[in-house]
């Protein structure tokens, strides 16, 4: 399976919880914080839901937490999809 | 009309663990806790499987056939609440002006039971986007606009004068009592019926918490899930249930000789203007409505003897309230028992703020302090006095009671002995 | 002395108009926004007309965060509360926090989000619900989230009492202003048109089967035959009178008096309390029937309820004693939203000295009722009467009146 990747994470961020008007997704965002970003705790569940949906994986709860960027969000997601595999 | 003071002359509660209000209290009063696994739908899907459900058969309370077709049951509660709180009050309705008796029933998800279920059949399980309307119920009406419960109320008891739901989310039944006491106080209406229900144990509701990791994922002991203030608590637990009051203005109450169980001295709302869910920690805006409602009350913050808190078992409200408590009473707030019911009862939305009305006037009724079941390991963050475990006989004759809700409401309540306050 | 609350901006998103000045123009020359149902295939369904906001789009008007996590009635309404706060020359940031609180009235919340979460769990599993839906569908959403994009922490309220509920937030507002806190947005906005909104409102027995637009909806018509629902409503800015002239704003006019009662059960055989709630109004406002200008009618359009309406009406004010519109003809019945549109556009005939039309309608004559149809008529208004009744007996009554 491919890796996940921000042009992924962007793709969901957008249908799940849009955007701020004031953020360039696709700008250097990946070591930003989601708080900066303008993507607060809801926005991540969300996010985070419809990940485990898409790539049939369960995330881990405790580790979702910890996350703060879309760099250790997209690392999260692919060491599930490297362990699922 | 200025200085009308308004009374609590009768309720009625149900309430996971039992109806009625001697129930009720036996169940506070002993620390048990009624929450389970849920038993009206199968739970294994879901993330959360616990709730605090009602054995409730709504014929043997009293209600036809045709009523109970017709309405949703969180209408059911509020209309055989509604019932028990005029008899428990002794009040002759039919000797008042009917325009001058009011109703406000407070509901966070109004019938959202009734329509998850009627959804289901109209849409053929989710198969149908443009859904039946021959297979809808011919009430369906009355599941789409909860104004219905309250005008089953009003029909019920014969009130004419000004009468509406009021819905804020998770502080529905304080705001509606609260809203309720304004119109007597303003002198709008002599008597209001008011009170709050809700019966959101649904599947549709298990999963939108479920989607918020709101609601506890503990299964193994389900007795145990609800763990407001301690260590180990991770959501709170779905409940259901009902509570109504008889509010009068006290000289009128007094007149007829009516038994008081507590003034409605002081009650304010305020917003987070924050986040339709998240709370900031410092809890300003509930620590704004205590005093708002303390001032209204005339009553410095140190004359409250027990605070009844929202309690619902996240980390974030537990944290919030701790800190908005700190910041409205000082070092009071270190030498005040702070319990929650949702430990017991579990959290029923809408309607908790009405039952923990009631919790907080028969904790003056009896002079006891109702506990906060399942604390075992304190939260270093939450370091108040939250009665872990088992009920305190103390004099209490002043309580405050808050709630939080979902769209940044914070409410407060103030509840004392009448012939206590300064007038 | 009571402090007096006056409206001081007014946001409007109706069927005929988006927007105050476009409403209130396609309102005067009688233009309707009722027409076909285009948001579904209406042809299974026996009523198949509604009055839809048209042109919305919610991106040209709310943050982008915001629109996954809104129903439709919570993103006219955050526009509506922008609109109305601009022409009230209220910059609520400049304003302390606390001071300011929302109001508002809802009948359904957020029906049509909650049937895309309903059919969500039902056909795919509870897995696909929305984080979201814990709220965006609640009764209490718009409240919390106009309260959230304009930091407004003071006290805050929602009212449901179908579509009684406008002029009730309205007198919640007046009465928090009255308690100290120096404006309150306050109003309703309502959108169910979905399906699965429309099966229920099908199930209350009361809408129109006809499929002409212009027949629809004929309220004191001796052809009225239920009523076209409709979406949208308004926003209005409630100021303490004071604080509104220490500001220098603009004033359209005072709520100054209010009134609600509810209807005894049918079986009783008792009258319905529209009237008393009209009486008890006027005299909170210490007006006499004289007094009043127009009335801005419910009308139901339900034969009978237009009977009690007008039985109402006359008993106050004698047969055809006073001018009564309910330019809702040309808006479809809005719920939560209707009340707070009939109390916008009673201040604007206040501003314009002009009484909008009633349209399509053809009076009965045994109504007795002076009803403004076909042109605007032009005189000057200085109080106006709006009634409003929820389904299941709720009655409220509201004075607008210049200052």
């Amino acid at each position: 399976m491919s890796p996940f990747t921000l042009v992924d994470l962007k793709r969901i961020l957008l249908e799940g919880a849009g955007a701020d008007d004031g953020v360039d997704l696709d700008g250097e965002i990946l070591d930003m914080e989601f708080v900066d970003l303008g993507y607060e705790s809801l926005a991540l569940l969300e996010t985070s839901s419809r990940i485990e949906r898409e790539y049939h994986i369960s995330l881990d709860e405790s580790a979702m937490a910890d996350v703060t960027t879309p760099r250790a969000l997209i690392d999260l997601v692919n060491s599930h999809l490297a362990a699922a595999a | 009309m200025s200085g009308r003071r308004v009374v609590i002359t009768g309720m009625e509660v149900l309430a996971p663990g039992g109806v009625g209000v001697k129930n009720f209290w036996e169940l506070l009063s002993g620390g048990r806790t009624a929450t389970r696994r849920i038993t009206f739908f199968d739970p294994s899907p879901f993330r959360s499987q616990v709730a605090a459900e009602i054995d409730f058969d709504p014929e043997m309370h009293g209600l036809r056939p045709q009523e109970v077709r017709r309405m949703d049951r969180a209408a059911q509660f509020a209309v055989v609440a509604a019932r028990g709180a005029v008899a428990d009050s002794g009040i002759e309705l039919d000797s008042y002006d009917p325009f001058r008796v009011g109703v406000t029933i407070g509901s966070a998800v109004g019938a959202t039971t009734g329509l998850d279920q009627e959804y289901r059949i109209v849409s053929d399980g989710g198969r149908l986007e443009l859904v039946d309307h021959e297979y809808a119920v011919p009430h369906l009406y009355e599941y789409l606009v909860p104004s219905s419960f309250t005008a089953e109320v009003a029909r019920t008891v014969g009130a004419r004068g000004p009468s509406t739901v009021v819905s804020t989310g998770c502080t529905s039944g304080l705001d509606s009592v609260g809203h309720a006491v304004e119109l007597i106080r303003e002198g709008s209406v002599d008597v209001m019926i008011a009170g709050a229900t809700d019966a959101p144990i649904s599947p549709i509701t298990m999963a939108c918490f479920d989607a918020i990791k709101a609601t506890t994922p503990r299964h193994d002991e389900p007795e145990r899930a609800s763990r407001p203030f301690d260590g180990t608590r991770n959501g709170f637990v779905l409940g259901e249930g009902a509570a109504v009051f008889v509010l009068e203005e006290l000289e009128s109450a007094a007149a007829r000789g009516a038994h008081v169980y507590a003034e409605i001295a002081g009650y304010a709302t305020r917003s987070n203007a924050y986040h339709m869910t998240g709370l900031r920690p410092d809890g300003a805006e509930m620590a704004e409505a205590i005093r708002v409602a303390l001032d209204e009350a005339r009553m410095p913050g140190d004359q409250i003897d027990y605070i009844n808190a929202h309690g619902s078992g996240t980390k974030q409200n537990d944290r919030h309230e701790t800190a908005a408590f700190k910041r409205s009473l000082g070092d009071h707030a270190y030498r005040t028992p702070v319990s929650s019911i949702k430990s017991m009862v579990g959290h029923s939305l809408g309607a908790i703020g009405a039952i923990e009305i009631a919790a907080s006037a028969l904790a003056m009724e009896n002079n006891t302090v109702p506990p906060t079941a399942n604390l075992h390991t304190p939260d270093p963050e939450c370091d108040l006095d939250y009665v872990p475990l088992e009920a305190r006989d103390q004099l209490t004759d002043a309580v405050l009671t808050v709630g939080s809700g979902f769209g940044g409401f914070q409410s407060a309540m103030v509840l004392a002995r009448p012939d206590r306050r300064v007038a | 002395m009571s402090t007096s609350a006056v409206v001081t901006g007014l946001g409007v998103a109706a069927p005929n108009g988006l927007g105050t000045d476009e409403y209130w123009k396609a309102t005067l020359v009688g233009r309707s926004g009722i027409g076909p149902i285009t948001r579904f295939d209406p042809s299974s369904y026996p009523a198949r007309l509604a009055g839809e906001v048209p042109g919305f789009v919610a991106q040209e008007h709310i943050p982008g965060r915001l629109i996954p996590q809104t129903d439709r009635m919570t993103q006219l309404a955050l526009a509506a509360t922008d609109w109305a706060l601009r022409d009230a020359g209220v910059e609520p940031g400049e304003l302390p926090a606390f001071d300011m609180g929302v109001v508002t009235a809802s009948s359904s919340g957020g029906f049509e989000f909650g049937q895309g979460e309903l059919r969500k769990l039902w056909s795919q599993g509870s897995e696909y619900v929305s984080a979201y839906q814990s709220f965006a569908w609640f009764y209490a959403v718009n409240s919390g989230q106009i309260s959230i994009r304009n930091g407004m922490k003071g006290p805050s309220g929602v009212v449901v009492s179908d579509q009684a509920g406008g002029l009730d937030a309205l007198a919640q507002a007046r009465r928090q202003i009255r308690k100290g806190t120096p404006l309150v947005v306050s109003g309703g906005v309502d959108a169910s048109i979905c399906t699965w909104g429309w099966v229920a409102q099908l199930a209350g027995g009361r809408l129109s089967t006809s499929d002409d637009p212009a027949r629809a909806y004929v309220p004191f018509d001796a052809e009225a035959r239920g009523h076209v629902p409709g979406e949208g409503g308004a926003i209005l800015i409630v100021e303490d009178a004071a604080a509104a002239r220490r500001r220098g704003a603009r004033v359209y006019g005072e709520i100054a008096g209010y009134a609600a009662t509810f209807d005894p059960g049918p079986e009783t055989g008792r009258d319905p309390g529209l009237g008393k709630a009209i009486e008890l109004a006027l005299a909170d406002a210490g007006a006499q029937p004289s007094d009043i200008d127009v009335v801005f009618a419910d009308a139901a359009a339900v034969p009978e309820l237009d009977r009690a309406e007008a039985e109402a009406i006359n008993a106050v004010f004698g047969p055809r004693g006073v001018p009564v519109t309910a330019p809702k003809t040309m808006t479809g019945r809005l719920y939560s939203g209707a009340a707070a549109l009939d109390v916008a556009t009673a201040l604007l005939a206040v501003q314009d000295g002009v009484i909008p039309p009633t349209s399509n309608v053809e009076p009965a004559a045994d109504h007795d009722l002076d009803l403004v149809t076909g042109e605007p008529r032009r005189l000057p208004v200085r109080s106006a009467l709006v009634l409003a009744r929820g389904h299941g007996g709720f009655n409220s009554a509201l004075v607008v009146r210049a200052v």
